[in-house]
């Protein structure tokens, strides 16, 4: 590999591994489950796509071989990825976990949990 | 039902799954030819009688816009959700919004929805029994929850809609 070949290869896993590692600190410090849920499905997103990208380069590179399978993870990740945190959020919902102090709109877990449209907003 | 369409039932699916058969092989001999081929027609066989009708893409060129739009909307939402979970935890003020949807059926609701999560600082949680609203979870709201309502109407649904035709 020339000196450019790998320095495309070695930003990739950077960029790649700072997100990923930025997903995981916020699964750790965010403070409620919801707002942890955002850290994972996004972070990791890019964060394993450019490592993927990173191992695709490196193959293209050393063996001069497309390979394909990558994009491949990097879709499949992408299908799955907003699914599993839709029922995550949905089954948080219904077991009521507990948010933290000023969560906005609140009354919307109520209805929620029954799948009904939301009531009018009743100022108290 | 005419022979054709009792080999292939459905054909698009059919191509899709060869396709995906020969990338992960990640090769085109002629032996994985043919073994994608006997997935490609018995898996739709096998499958066709759980389809259920989905609404058609009207517009499939208006598809890479969107996509593209939405990976760029993927980079941005991975900086700000960055930037705020190494900043100070007290800034984030979470939050509910429920979205009235215009949109009823299933699959522009699934595109929607997922568009919805992979994007700045939302994760849809809910939907509304009879497909009228989106309950999403926001990361960090803004004062006025009508921003958030018309970032996913105006950005997204409405280019959906645009996309399935309805």
């Amino acid at each position: 590999m020339s000196f450019i070949q790998e320095l495309v290869v070695t930003i990739l896993l950077v960029i790649g591994g700072i997100f990923v590692l930025v997903g995981s600190i916020g699964l750790m410090r965010l403070r409620d489950f919801y707002a942890r849920l955002h850290a994972p499905t996004k972070a990791t997103t890019v964060g394993l796509g450019s490592l993927l990208f990173a191992s695709m380069f490196y193959q293209l590179f050393t063996q001069g071989k497309f390979s394909i399978s990558e994009l491949l993870i990097t879709l499949f990740l992408v299908i799955t990825a907003p699914v599993v945190a839709h029922m995550l959020a949905k089954v948080a919902m219904h077991y009521q976990v507990s948010t933290i102090k000023g969560t906005k709109n609140l009354h919307h877990v109520k209805t929620a949990r029954d799948q009904q449209p939301p009531k009018k907003e009743t100022r108290s | 039902m005419s022979m054709a369409s009792r080999i292939f039932p459905m054909p698009l699916h059919s191509v899709m799954l060869l396709i995906v058969w020969l990338m992960l092989n990640n090769s085109f001999s002629l032996g994985h030819i043919i073994l994608g081929s006997v997935v490609g027609i018995v898996i739709p066989i096998v499958c066709a009688p759980l389809r259920i009708p989905q609404p058609v893409i009207k517009r499939p060129l208006k598809l890479i816009p969107y996509t593209l739009m939405v990976i760029k909307d993927v980079l941005v939402a991975n900086l700000e959700v960055a930037l705020l979970v190494i900043g100070p935890m007290n800034r984030i003020k979470p939050g509910f919004v429920a979205v009235p949807l215009d949109l009823d059926e299933h699959l522009p609701i699934t595109v929607l929805t997922s568009t919805v999560t992979m994007t700045p600082g939302t994760v849809s949680a809910e939907l509304s029994e009879d497909k009228s609203y989106l309950y999403v979870h926001v990361l960090n709201m803004p004062d006025d929850e009508n921003e958030i309502i018309d970032l996913i109407k105006g950005r997204y649904e409405a280019r959906v809609k645009e996309i399935f035709g309805c």
